[in-house]
């Protein structure tokens, strides 16, 4: 059986090699950020003896009268109209709790899900009962945020046929700030899977429907594309690159004369963000 | 008795150290890619590791919860290999759950938890080697700040001892075992606010100023480390998420 040892190496960090500097504002918790009183107080501060104190360790943003420090990594903050990824973590008398990593659990009520054969109708005390045949304890959804309540909850919805239980695939956690905010979340790739990027950070990796010959022969068939795209998507999020189709995409095939085993060893993987990020600047540039 | 001077009469300290030197401290935040916060700090031998989960739903017993707070947990553990004579019990000890009930009252003194309805904070102790309640609030800090849980200010520990006539700040394992009052102060720098204060030992009233201003000044010395770290942090992420 063949074994690989690493040693500890100090690595330089990539900030350097990149030769840039930052312009934004940055702050820790207890440093002023300014001591006029005309500012109003957003997310990240607080007002302490007539001075505006940082309350997270981020950038300050200023929005006309309006300051706010946006923090390196939180939870999920749920706005109307995103696509999310969640997990069913309770069945409830006639709502589902969804666990979608952020502050509160998502609700997705009975009424917000379509029946079966499109029927438009009240939900009775049988569809109640039957609710756990839909949804169990388990199962991950894709679903839009309908609306979001006073306390930080979000109410979700699943009516549209692109939305609903998923099948088979890969999931991946990441931190919703890495998730660039785009028209459209749900990405077919032209290297056979396709991807949905929930705004909360939760990234699930399918194979692509057509290419499914049976049920199970489409997986297998494309284990190694669905393995490869996960290794590129944790390789970017590591190197704190916003995550989106063509950044996705241009990181798969930077990856594509390694073996997807070695994608997530420290070297190869700056190499290949590296690469990403050089065609990504082309491309705009 | 084989005289171990805690402090000879040229100043030094067992380690060499002056009296109001702070050990080596090195520190570093998101160690964890699972956990939403994570800091190591050694400061000296003593090696913290902080980790916080939150802020989530309340799981298990929801009658815990408050409506207009969130709720803290604080759990210490230290490893058997940590001290000088391998410790049996991790945790559930006692010294162990009075370590995280003072944990917790610091931190619900710092972060600003009207804004959410709980979070969980759980705090491990590698190597004890002095100080580790210090070590723990310093870790446990710059992890909740890994986490973007929102807090008034920093909060930065250090221990002190006196010795001498002499008040001693950061006290490591010898100097903690040779039996001498202790102070461990938790501080909010920005503020001069005191989060907790904790002293096991007997002390003349009229030496504790001097204590205390040692253990502050300690502490202060602390947050300028702790602060330089975070800020590289933060500027490193910056850079690297582009503008």
């Amino acid at each position: 059986m063949a074994m690989e040892m690493r040693l500890p190496v100090a690595r330089k960090p990539l900030s350097e090699r990149l030769g840039r500097d930052t312009k934004k504002h940055l702050v820790v918790p207890g440093d002023t950020i300014t001591t006029d009183t005309g500012f109003m107080r957003g997310h990240g501060t607080y007002m302490g003896e007539e001075k505006l104190i940082a309350s997270v360790a981020g950038s300050v943003e200023r929005v006309n009268k309006l300051i706010c420090v946006k923090a390196l990594k939180t939870r999920y903050i749920g706005e109307v109209g995103d696509i999310v990824v969640g997990r069913i973590t309770e069945v409830q008398q006639k709502r589902w709790k969804v666990e979608t990593n952020s502050r509160l659990d998502s609700v997705l009520l009975l009424s917000s899900m379509n029946l079966p054969g499109g029927e438009l109708r009240r939900r009775s005390a049988e569809d109640e009962l039957a609710m756990r045949g839909f949804l169990q304890e388990g199962d991950l959804i894709s679903a839009e945020v309908q609306a979001v309540f006073s306390d930080g909850a979000v109410s979700l919805h699943t009516r549209s046929l692109k939305y609903g239980k998923l099948g088979q695939g890969v999931l991946v956690q990441v931190s919703p700030s890495l998730v660039k905010r785009q028209k459209t979340h749900f990405h077919d790739l032209p290297c056979g899977a396709s991807v949905i990027l929930g705004n909360n950070g939760f990234i699930w990796i399918y194979p692509t429907p057509e290419h499914k010959e049976e049920e199970a022969g489409g997986f297998i068939a494309n284990l190694e594309v669905i393995s490869r795209l996960r290794n590129c998507i944790i390789s970017l999020v590591t190197q704190r690159m916003m995550l989106y189709d063509t950044s996705i995409l241009y990181c798969y095939e930077a990856s594509l004369p390694h073996q997807i085993k070695d994608i997530l060893k420290p070297e190869i993987m700056e190499e290949i963000v590296m690469e990403t990020r050089q065609r990504l600047l082309e491309q705009e540039g | 008795m084989a005289g171990l001077e805690l402090l000879s009469d040229q100043g030094y300290r067992v380690d060499g150290r002056r009296a109001g030197e702070l050990r080596k401290i090195q520190a570093r935040m998101g160690v964890f890619a699972q956990a939403d916060g994570s800091a190591y700090i050694e400061q000296g031998n003593t090696k913290a590791l902080a980790v916080v989960y939150g802020p989530h739903e309340i799981r298990g017993s929801r009658a815990r919860a408050l409506p207009d707070r969130a709720l803290v947990n604080c759990q210490y553990s230290s490893a058997t290999f940590s001290t000088g004579e391998r410790k049996r019990r991790p945790h559930g000890d006692r010294k162990s759950c009075e370590m995280g009930l003072q944990l917790r009252q610091t931190f619900e003194a710092a972060i600003l938890t009207q804004l959410h309805p709980r979070s969980q904070i759980d705090i491990y102790v590698l190597q004890a080697d002095g100080g580790t309640y210090a070590a723990c609030v310093n870790a446990a800090t710059l992890a909740v700040l890994d986490a973007g849980i929102p807090m008034r200010d920093f909060v930065c520990a250090c221990s002190a001892g006196f010795v001498d006539g002499t008040a001693l700040a950061d006290l490591s394992h010898v100097e903690e075992a040779a039996g001498g009052p202790q102070l461990a102060l938790a501080l909010l720098p920005a503020s001069g606010q005191i989060a907790l204060l904790e002293m096991d030992a007997r002390l003349h009233e009229d030496h504790l100023e001097r204590v205390l201003e040692a253990a502050a000044q300690a502490a202060r010395d602390v947050h300028t480390l702790l602060d330089r770290v975070v800020r590289q942090h933060v500027r490193e992420a910056s850079i690297l998420l582009g503008d």
